[in-house]
């Protein structure tokens, strides 16, 4: 790894402060994605700023929405009665992230920064429409995804805490890759009122996708007997050696039809 | 150079160390507790497990820096007074290790689930240890120490009982 200087805000004005004058900077949350990728010589920040001091952990019920803050573990999120009570899968989507010793340290805000194809979080926060409030905006998910390990997010922009809207159903199902966890297919459904979102992570070759058509056959009715016959084409889809993109597409419809059924147990 | 100060074991430390020192370096060559194992460097494996403020955590992933002021348990730390601690124990009867590499980093993580989740069952263990991986042993011996650990160490049934 090549040396770095090491500076920790105390606030997100502070972080921002330091991303616009340090050189060559970089957020530091968990580190889990981060650590790794330096070791590898993939990232060579010249400074790190370590967000841990910034207050930026805590989950919250605001109104109609669960507001975490993006210092907040994996292990928070899944441990906590809030999110366990309005977003039963969520809880259970941060619980099955990698192990334990990885989501004591991982954080949400680190996750969605780094919008990894195979990453959990982001088919979360597309299905629920959530909105990432940052140091200078708040950006709909939808809008905030941009392809693989790619956001809308500036270079001196901090995310602080994402709002959830509690969805009256929901559920996520992944088919996890045995040896990392990340997923190899993971399909994330909510309804609210009579508008049903899906998302896939982990398939599209340009990350995480809501499906259009599985929305609509849904949408007519809440159930997995209506996504017979809704197919998927591999042509946007990842292959790799973990899995072809036909293979994905045939997951895809296998899990997203296990997430329904999980949705109105 | 950053100066990072921790208490270890009970014990604070003070070290100088460059800011890209990873805990688990700063462990085992500047305090020579060397128990803390690195088997992957690449967060897979969990011989790097220990404790910070009291959760388990892959010491190769986490910077000596980010450290400062906390609490670190290692696997030196465990035993009180001679005496091993109730999953060292039952690592010993169950012979939950072969080779032995991995063994720090799994008793680490199984006094961690046990914190967390009391006397856990089999498959919760199997599911709990996904973080740490055994060349050896094929797992069998490991869950059944860390089954009888964890009633050791909760009090909640013989530790004989799981032993069969
Ligand atoms: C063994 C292993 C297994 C894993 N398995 C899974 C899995 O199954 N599913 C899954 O989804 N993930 C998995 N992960 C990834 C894990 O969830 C990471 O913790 C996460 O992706 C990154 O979060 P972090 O807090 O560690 O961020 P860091 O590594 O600290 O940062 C990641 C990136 O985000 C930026 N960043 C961090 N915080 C902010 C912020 N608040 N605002 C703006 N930018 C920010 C950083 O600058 C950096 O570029 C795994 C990781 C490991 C090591
Ligand atoms: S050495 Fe840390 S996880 Fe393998
Ligand atoms: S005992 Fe040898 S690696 Fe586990």
């Amino acid at each position: 790894m090549y040396p770095f200087k090491y500076q920790k805000a105390a606030t997100v004005r502070g972080a921002v402060s330091l991303l616009g004058k340090a050189e060559d900077p970089k957020l530091l949350a968990g580190g889990h994605t981060l650590i790794p990728t330096m070791k590898q010589r993939l990232a060579s920040p010249k400074t790190l700023v370590d967000l841990s001091g910034a207050g930026l952990s805590g989950i919250e019920q605001k109104g109609r929405n669960i507001v975490i803050g993006a210092m907040t573990t994996h292990a928070e999120v899944a441990a906590s009665p809030i999110v366990q009570q309005a977003i039963p899968a969520l809880a259970q989507l941060a619980g099955h992230i990698g192990d334990p010793h990885v989501r004591h340290r991982g954080t949400i805000g680190g996750s969605v920064a780094n919008n990894d194809p195979a990453a959990d979080y982001p088919a979360a926060l597309m299905a629920l429409g959530a909105t990432v409030h940052t140091s200078k905006r708040k950006i709909p998910a939808e809008e905030f995804f941009a392809g693989m390990f790619a956001t809308a997010l500036d270079e001196d922009e901090v995310i602080t805490k994402i709002a959830f809207p509690v969805p009256a159903k929901a559920a996520y199902v992944k088919f996890p890759n045995p040896a990392s966890r990340y997923a190899i297919v993971g399909v994330f459904v909510a309804k609210k009122g009579s508008q049903v979102k899906v998302a896939v992570t982990g398939a599209g070759s340009g990350g995480v996708f809501r499906h259009t058509a599985m929305e609509e056959a849904l949408a007519k009715r809440f159930n997995p007997k209506s996504l017979e016959g809704v197919g998927t084409p591999a042509a946007d889809l990842n292959g790799d050696i973990h899995a072809s993109a036909d293979y994905r597409a045939h997951l895809v419809g296998v899990i997203a039809k296990r997430a329904v059924a999980a949705a109105i147990a | 150079m950053p100066t990072v100060t921790l208490t270890v074991n009970g014990r604070s430390v003070t070290a100088d160390v460059d800011a890209r020192t990873l805990l688990v370096q700063m462990l085992r060559e500047n305090l020579h507790l060397t128990g803390t194992h690195v088997g992957c460097d690449t967060s897979q494996c969990g011989a790097c497990v220990v404790h910070v403020d009291g959760k388990a955590v892959k010491s190769c992933t986490t910077f000596a820096v980010q450290c400062q002021g906390t609490e670190v348990v290692t696997i030196e730390g465990l035993a009180q007074d001679g005496k091993l601690h109730p999953m060292q124990e039952a690592f010993r009867e169950h012979h939950g290790l072969q080779c032995g590499f991995c063994t720090p980093g799994m008793i680490m993580a199984a006094v961690d689930i046990v914190n967390r989740k009391g006397a856990v069952d089999e498959a919760t263990i199997r599911e709990e240890l996904e973080g740490n991986i055994c060349r050896c042993t094929g797992y069998h011996n490991i869950v059944k120490a860390v089954e009888a650990g964890a009633q050791a160490m909760t009090g909640k049934a013989p530790a004989r009982q799981a032993a069969e």
